[in-house]
């Protein structure tokens, strides 16, 4: 008798009792199902985290102008100090390790081409900023830094917009009127796709930042020149909780605030933020590992139950194959490989739900597939173990049945 | 000590050859309980190759433990039991699995069929376990099924034959590795009269054919086919007498 022998009377018996062994698997089924989803949940999730961090810039921290907070009561719009030039100046001239700076204004507004015309993001920018977040020019150029300087009326594209504008057309060298001033697009800017909030970051039209400040958002009461968000990038190998500090202090400094009262501005490190969210996502990770565990083991403890009133319920059919001469190791054999069979079937039953949940979930929140083959057989290599560890003892009991009283089972 | 002797005389009457099976001074004890059971209590029997022995008593002669230990399905507590010149009491569970398989044929009351098995699986049972494993396997079945008139149900499964095709098909089972020995558990137990001659039949047959058949029974009527008959009671054997059988009846 060999393994398939034994594997033909293992199906045989399998699928005498379909709807049992269906329900006797569930365990596994939810075990494996739910590893392959996890894993392909945590994978997913981590490279889209690692794709947003990558698309942010790496090594960079961002300072935001924040309200004043005056007794717990936030201060309104008014009472913002923005960050100027002079601001960016001190911490390009300050800071150790900056390699990069560039203040980022934000806003919307139409832009024109021809009969085209579309709503877009406008962005006000440093001559620096492609290289602070590592956001390439693929054709033309990028800004100059005495276009900064002299608020040239030229522009920087996003791919949406080339599309919607010039629908395949060149962009380079034509102008486009933005909020009914004419700029000529220089360059066009690399593909980014979505951010972390879905929306379409090449849906852009960058302009030089004293070019766009007053255009696209309004002049500043409290200071003419200012920068809006300003990005640092720094040398790879410093220090980022370093340099948030000293850039903490000079504008404190700059800012004459008192010692014991509230920043009025915030310095983040995104990557460090999005790193908390994948951390969370691993933390979800361990619980559904927690959970197929859990399920394997209940899981296995159905296959035993059953396997145990298999044994009995064929018990004649044991004291049989042992008069025929079926050695003890081929009855163990034989409903070994029938709990590992049950256990293998309620897995492939499981790699199937997994990964089609992992499918839709990756769908929906609209990251890579990626469904490890590892992970898959890993998941079915736990359901085989849990075949082995729980068929033991039903197989050996089986294997060690007495024939004569086994044959004289009613 | 009489009847003992007397088959002693029964057996050196018989040409001499190595016996199939011989048992000396065989007893089996059971301990239930407190209780000691003596269910043989040091019988001796002997049978040659090629014959046909009915064994017979009430329940609760021994007759029962006696067939389990022709058929090295136990081992008896005192005494020596040899089957085809082997002493089964030193022989470990695998080496007593393989001589089931090669030296013994069981029938049962029961039929004892695997349930959703097609006749020719259930025929080529046994060779599953044989070592080493006949390559023609499915075409020694086939002969066997045909040689006890089945050769249109080979594909069929126990609940779509009869009675007697079913025990039919355990008989052929228990022939498919050539065995010395046809033991038989009230073969005729489950069956009508009718069915019980023709399965009776076929043992004769098979006998005369040169196989070894035991049938253990408690109806006189089945019993009648055997050409010896050995009659237990509360552990001994009380009577072995020869007979002449249904072959020899046959011929008056």
């Amino acid at each position: 008798m060999n393994v398939f022998d034994s594997l033909g009377i293992a199906l045989t018996a399998l699928r005498a009792n379909t709807l049992r062994s269906i329900l006797t698997t569930l365990g596994i089924i939810i075990g494996v199902a739910s590893v392959i989803v996890m894993v392909a949940v945590g994978t997913g999730a981590r490279s889209e985290v690692d794709r947003q961090i990558a698309s942010l810039g790496s090594n960079m921290l961002v300072v935001f102008p924040g309200s004043t907070r005056v007794g717990g009561r936030a201060g309104g719009a008014g009472t913002r100090l923005p960050l100027s030039e002079r601001d960016m100046q001190a911490l390009r001239e300050k800071i150790p390790g900056v390699v990069a700076i560039s203040g980022l204004l934000q806003g919307t507004g139409p832009v024109v081409y021809g009969n085209a015309n579309w709503t877009t993001s406008l962005m006000g920018i440093h001559d620096q900023f492609n290289e602070v977040r590592d956001w390439q020019v693929i054709e033309g150029r990028g800004f100059t830094a005495n276009e900064v300087k002299t608020a040239a009326r030229v522009a920087l594209i996003g791919k949406t917009v080339a599309d919607k504008l010039f629908n395949g057309g060149d962009p380079l060298g034509a102008t486009i009127r933005v909020t009914n001033v004419p700029f000529q697009i220089v360059g066009v800017l690399d593909s980014k796709g979505q951010n972390s909030f879905g929306r379409d970051q090449d849906d852009v039209v960058m302009l030089p930042m004293t070019a766009a400040r007053g255009r696209i958002v309004g002049r500043s009461k409290l200071v003419n020149d200012n920068v809006g968000n300003v990005h640092v990038k720094f040398d790879p190998g410093t220090d980022l909780a370093e340099a948030q500090a000293q850039m903490e202090n000079l504008l404190r400094q700059r800012r004459s605030i008192k010692p014991g009262t509230e920043d009025d501005f915030n310095v983040r490190n995104l990557s460090e933020f999005m790193r908390a969210r994948t951390s969370a996502l691993t933390t979800m990770g361990w619980l559904l590992a927690a959970t197929s565990a859990i399920s394997l083991i209940v899981g296995g403890i159905g296959i035993m139950n059953i396997m145990l009133v298999s044994v009995t319920e064929r018990t004649r059919e044991i004291g049989l194959r042992m008069a025929v001469g079926g050695r003890r190791r081929d009855i163990l054999m034989q409903f070994l490989v029938e709990a590992v069979a049950l256990c293998l079937l309620g897995g492939l039953i499981g790699v199937a739900i997994g990964v089609a949940t992992a499918t839709g979930v990756a769908l929906s929140a609209q990251w890579p597939i990626l469904i490890a083959p590892n992970a898959i057989l890993m998941a079915l290599g736990a359901a085989a173990l849990t075949g082995v560890v729980f068929g033991f003892f039903p197989a050996r009991r089986a294997a060690h049945l007495n024939p004569i009283d086994a044959l004289r089972t009613e | 000590m009489d009847l003992s002797s007397r088959a002693d005389e029964v057996i050196a009457a018989r040409p001499s050859s190595k016996p199939l099976i011989e048992a000396r001074d065989v007893s089996k004890i059971y301990t239930v309980g407190e209780q000691t059971v003596r269910a043989l209590d040091g019988v001796s029997l002997s049978i040659q190759l090629g014959e046909f022995v009915a064994i017979m008593g009430p329940s609760g002669s021994g007759k029962s433990t006696m067939m389990n230990l022709i058929g090295a399905l136990d081992v008896p507590t005192k005494g020596a039991m040899e089957l085809d010149g082997r002493n089964i009491a030193t022989l470990s569970s695998d080496a007593l699995a393989d001589l089931r398989n090669r030296t013994i044929g069981f029938v049962f009351q029961q039929f004892n069929l695997l349930a959703r098995t097609s006749a020719l699986r259930q025929v080529m049972l046994p060779l599953l376990y044989a070592h080493p494993r006949p390559a023609d396997a499915e075409a020694m079945a086939r002969h066997r099924l045909e040689q006890v008139g089945l050769k249109d149900r080979m594909d069929h499964y126990p609940s779509q034959l009869s009675g007697g095709q079913q025990q039919r098909v355990a008989i052929a089972r228990a022939l498919v590795n050539n065995p010395k020995l046809l033991l038989a558990d009230e073969p005729t137990g489950a069956l009508d009269s009718k069915t019980s001659e023709e399965i009776m039949a076929l043992f004769c047959t098979l006998n005369t054919e040169g196989i070894t058949v035991v049938v253990v029974t408690h109806e006189p009527d089945v019993a009648e086919y055997a050409k010896r008959r050995v009659l237990f009671r509360d552990g001994h054997v009380v009577e072995d007498i020869s007979q002449p059988g249904f072959m020899g009846r046959a011929a008056e």
